[in-house]
């Protein structure tokens, strides 16, 4: 329409690039869900939604806690005296009790073996604008960040869309289960270096996402000499913190640091109540930096996405409450641990791998012996038989940006026991299916085996310019995917 | 003479050849030097935005090593060149001010000698009439069920990143009823953000580039500086507007600026009004708001209306929505962007709910997936949709408001002209424009900031001067009523007095 091509010719680069990555098939599949979701009565056969990282499995904890804490809603009799001073606040360095709360939240999910600063507590809008805001803090257009991949799908909007920073993957294996190493890093800067590329830092995400594993000390201690001595700087994305459901335990960058010759000014902390508290509603995002610039840069640029002080001043109340959050730590583990047994269970009988896990609200799944070829489009013709016949959404690896193909996220924690076992039969029953499928093809597999190592070696170049903004393969766009009433308005994470 | 046979001899011949080749390269390099040094933005020479020097950050231990006491420094350059200039302490008097009066607040009883705020506009009168809606109606402010069950899985989850349905719905029926029932907003024309502030640098975001720039008419809202410049690379280009014609916009002036920054090779994208104006409080008449649009169209450019305290007026004059002229007209409504925000006329500020309202297909798409980063709390919309869709009582809070706003302007409007001191004709807002240049002891910026040290010092009053929002008068003052108690206005006079005694124009009265 000659009309809108003008119409689009009136807006700005950002609004009409694609850069903030909703096109990529991670998104593609909430509209599988959303257009047929699952509902045990209503829905029977509806699409489960297993890519979507919410954690609702201690509502009830809360639900109890909020009940017989009325005047911790200023919207209750109880809570009413205190209306008029919270709905007029609005100053960008928060309720202090509230930064309290959460710094005393955040020591206590380290293992009470950090003290947090209030005074660093910075809010921001969500866990996204934590990690925006830290880019924007770091980094000028046209700088780059490493980022061990697998990583987070949503990383290509938070950390490049308005920052105009860029994101330079640091690829991990499967062969040493994608464990992310000082040398890689060492690799990674170094070629960045030899390309004119200006390295501006290193993110990682502990727990990871989506692999659920944490870094051990010795790690993480690599990881803040490496930043020191390149005078880069490093930002931890801890949101999945509680939610490691058993050991090793997760350390936190600000523990290694505290016993360690190193440059503070360049470490920097992201935290969130979206995962670990199950309050992604909420959009109570964190920036923790130790860098003072930082922080009050951070502080300033929060006005563009305070947390509202109805939610400042309920969780001020709720994080304090010693007791409450002792329990709801303990039990959310407890059920995370025992939703996490019952797939990885469930899938070992018919012989699927997941990366060890012990934290996140996924696994990671390996799907290798399902593909044709192992290729990222034989990945991609799996998952969407995955989410069109089975009946699944999960996220396919290549949306991590995972440099082998054959891996998938799979949230478990956003749905209720029945639906787990819905979940399980239906992988149960395809998985079984396609080794029969095999078993017929086991004359031809010989040759395919030729072809994929051959097709192997051209990979990695293949995948890693997948999602080069400029480059939009066709076939990645799910024919379905409407501009604008797209259901990615309510993408999740 | 003594250089030009040596050069001779050396540029012909074979010195000519390295010369040859040396030069350019040279050019070359230097080239790359210039380009590169120019690539990042300039770091920002007005550290804008918000409030000042915050408190000293409490120290931290620090392990003393050798690395860490010789790359502190390196380290502190290391972050971006935006950061460098906007984590230092803010020079804005506007941010000063509502500091030391945030450090220091008046209370009647409990601090009768704190500074008195007059330079935040906030609205505190008329909180009583929300708490009682509240104790009316709780159960089902924060959950949404009758039944009085709790269920948090409706507000706790992911939800909507531009807002629930309901919320729209409740917010266009709202701002309808605010702009006297004239237009009828349309909930899928709408996005909410958390605030009016991520409202107007989203807009930004979308309509602009890096380096562009957006026609402002002065005096304006020191928080644009903010919300436009802060992040996004757009320029602020102001349209100065005068006492003589109270400060009216005038598309002369608007024209002169377009044309001026077109010629210093910056792109204009748009224009930003608020409307009604902050600081001054006058309206935008029909007649302009259609002369502006059709500038606008002329000049293929968008329009971005600040309406957020469209719900607070006193005066008698009618307030135009942008929206209103539009539906009438055969205007190109792809080009307006309205804006609005629940902080001034509900008095809900910490709540942070704001409206973009556009009518653009394509900013709607590209605002919505911005929305991720400044999305209104679960909690709160679910309070707010309670809220607003009670009719009775947003029509009894609408009428209560106003007839209260009318009664604090009128009396603080006469106190002050009791002082000699006449503010601008203004029909709306949370505060009025004051003309103290009289009470200056020179006619210039300087002259007017001391006397708003002496003000904030001396007087113990915040108010906000007028450079800080650009004006180009000096002496003019925006003083915000809606946080004082009739009992306070004779403590602010008598205080304003006692701070400029020595001004004798103030003990003659005219």
């Amino acid at each position: 329409m000659e009309f809108t091509r003008k119409n689009r010719q009136l807006l700005s680069r950002i609004a009409t690039n694609d850069r903030h990555g909703e096109n990529s098939p991670y998104f593609d599949g909430w509209k599988a869900y959303d257009s047929n979701p699952f509902h045990p009565i209503h829905n029977p056969d509806g699409v489960i939604q297993m890519g979507l990282a919410e954690n609702p499995l201690c509502f009830d904890l809360i639900e109890k806690w909020i009940r017989e804490n009325p005047d911790a809603s200023i919207c209750t009799a109880e809570g009413l005296d205190k209306f008029k001073d919270i709905a007029i606040y609005q100053d960008y360095h928060g309720l202090r009790e509230f930064r309290e709360a959460v710094a005393k939240f955040m020591g206590r999910v380290g293992g009470n073996r950090v003290t947090f600063d209030p005074n660093r507590i910075v809010m921001s809008g969500g866990a996204t604008g934590a990690n925006e805001t830290a880019i924007f803090c770091l980094a000028d257009p046209g700088d780059a960040f490493l980022v061990p991949s697998p990583y987070y799908a949503g990383f290509a909007r938070d950390l490049r869309w308005r920052t105009g920073v860029e994101i330079v993957p640091v690829h991990c294996k499967s062969s040493n289960n994608f464990r992310i190493t000082r040398a890689a890093l060492e690799e990674a800067y170094e070629k960045a270096q030899r390309s004119n590329i200006n390295i501006k830092g290193v993110i990682i995400t502990n727990p990871s996402n989506p692999l659920g594993t944490v870094l051990d000390k010795e790690t993480l201690r690599s990881f803040v000499s490496f930043v020191t001595d390149k005078n880069i700087h490093l930002v931890s994305d801890e949101i999945y913190a509680a939610t490691v459901f058993s050991s090793p335990r997760f350390i936190s960058v600000a523990e290694v640091m505290q016993d360690m010759d190193c440059n503070r000014d360049l470490i920097h902390i992201v935290y969130s109540l979206s995962k670990d508290m199950g309050f992604p509603g909420f959009r109570v995002g964190i920036v923790y930096s130790f860098n003072d610039d930082v922080t009050n840069c951070a502080r300033k640029m929060s006005s563009f996405g305070l947390v509202s002080s109805q939610t400042q001043f309920l969780l001020a109340s709720m994080l304090s409450d010693d007791e409450f959050v002792g329990n709801f730590l303990r039990e959310s583990s407890k059920r995370l641990a025992k939703r996490h047994h019952v797939f990885t269970k469930g899938l070992e009988e018919v012989g699927i791998s997941t990366i060890k896990s012990n934290a996140g609200l996924f696994f990671w799944m390996d799907m290798r012996p399902l593909l044709k070829e192992q290729t990222t489009k034989a990945e991609t013709e799996l998952w969407r038989v995955i989410i069109n016949k089975v009946k699944l959404n999960v996220s396919p690896g290549s949306s991590f940006l995972c440099s082998e193909p054959g891996w998938f996220r799979v949230c478990f924690a956003n749905m209720d026991d029945k639906t787990v076992e819905v979940a399980l039969d239906r992988i149960r029953e395809f998985v079984l299916q396609g080794k029969e499928e095999n078993n017929h093809e086991a004359d031809k597999s010989q040759a395919r085996a030729q072809r994929w190592r051959k097709q192997n070696l051209r990979l990695s170049f293949s995948s890693s310019r997948l999602y080069d903004e400029s480059l939009m393969s066709p076939h990645m766009i799910s024919p379905h995917s409407p501009i604008p009433h797209s259901p990615l308005v309510r993408a999740r994470t | 003479m003594r250089l030009i046979v040596p050069l001779q001899g050396v540029v012909q011949g074979r010195g000519g050849l390295i010369f040859g080749s040396l030069i350019p390269c040279a050019l070359f390099y230097f080239l790359q030097l210039y380009l590169k040094r120019h690539r990042s933005p300039k770091p920002q020479s007005n550290p804008p935005s918000p409030t000042t020097s915050s408190p000293k950050l409490a120290e931290m231990t620090r392990t003393s090593s050798r690395s860490n006491l010789f790359s502190r420094s390196i380290g502190q350059v290391r972050i971006s060149s935006r950061a460098i200039s906007i984590a230092k302490p803010n020079e804005s008097p506007y941010y000063i001010g509502l500091d030391k009066a945030s450090e220091d607040p008046y209370d009647r009883l409990s601090n009768p000698d704190g500074v008195i705020q007059l330079g935040l506009s906030e609205n505190r009168l008329c909180f009583d009439l929300i708490e009682k809606w509240m104790s009316e109606n709780l159960g089902h402010s924060i959950t949404g069920r009758d039944s009085g069950e709790l269920n948090i899985n409706g507000i706790a989850t992911y939800q909507p990143f531009d807002g629930t349905m309901e919320l729209k719905l409740a917010m266009a029926g709202f701002m309808s009823h605010i702009m006297g029932g004239a237009v009828t907003f349309e909930p899928s024309q709408m996005v909410l953000t958390a605030g009016a502030t991520p409202a107007i640098e989203t807009l930004c975001f979308c309509l602009a580039d890096q380096g562009n720039a957006f026609l402002v008419p002065t005096p304006y809202y020191p928080g644009f500086d903010r919300d436009v410049k802060f992040r996004t690379g757009v320029e602020l280009i102001p349209v100065h507007c005068r006492s003589t014609d109270n400060f009216a916009l005038s598309i002369t002036a608007l024209d002169q600026a377009f044309n001026q920054t077109r010629k210093h090779g910056t792109k204009i994208r748009g224009i930003l009004l608020s409307n009604p104006a902050n600081p001054v409080g006058n309206l935008l008449s029909r007649e302009m708001l259609y002369a502006i649009l059709d500038f606008a169209q002329e000049k293929n450019i968008h329009v971005i209306s600040d309406e957020i305290f469209a719900g607070s007026m006193y005066g008698n004059e009618e307030f135009v929505s942008m929206a209103e002229v539009l539906d009438s007209e055969g205007f190109d409504k792809n080009r307006v962007h309205i804006v609005y925000g629940l902080s001034k006329d509900l008095s809900l500020p910490g709540f942070r709910v704001g409206v973009i309202y556009s009518f653009n297909e394509n900013v709607l798409a590209a605002a919505r997936k911005l929305t991720r980063f400044s999305s209104v709390s679960a909690p709160t919309q679910r309070l707010l949709v309670s809220m607003l869709s009670d009719a009775r009582f947003i029509e009894e809070y609408v009428k209560t408001n106003k007839k209260r706003l009318q009664n604090m302007h009128a009396l603080f409007v006469a106190g002050l002209k009791g002082l000699n001191i006449r503010c601008a004709d203004s029909s709306a807002g949370l505060y009025c424009w004051a003309d103290m240049s009289k009470l200056i002891s020179s006619y210039s910026e300087k002259g007017e900031l001391e006397l708003w040290d002496k003000l904030l010092n001396v007087g113990k009053i915040n108010v906000t001067p007028g450079s800080a929002c650009h004006c180009i008068e000096p002496g003019w003052f925006r003083c915000c009523f809606t946080t004082l108690a009739e009992e306070d206005i004779p403590v602010v006079l008598e205080r304003i007095r006692k701070a400029v005694e020595n001004t004798t124009d103030l003990l003659n009265s005219s």
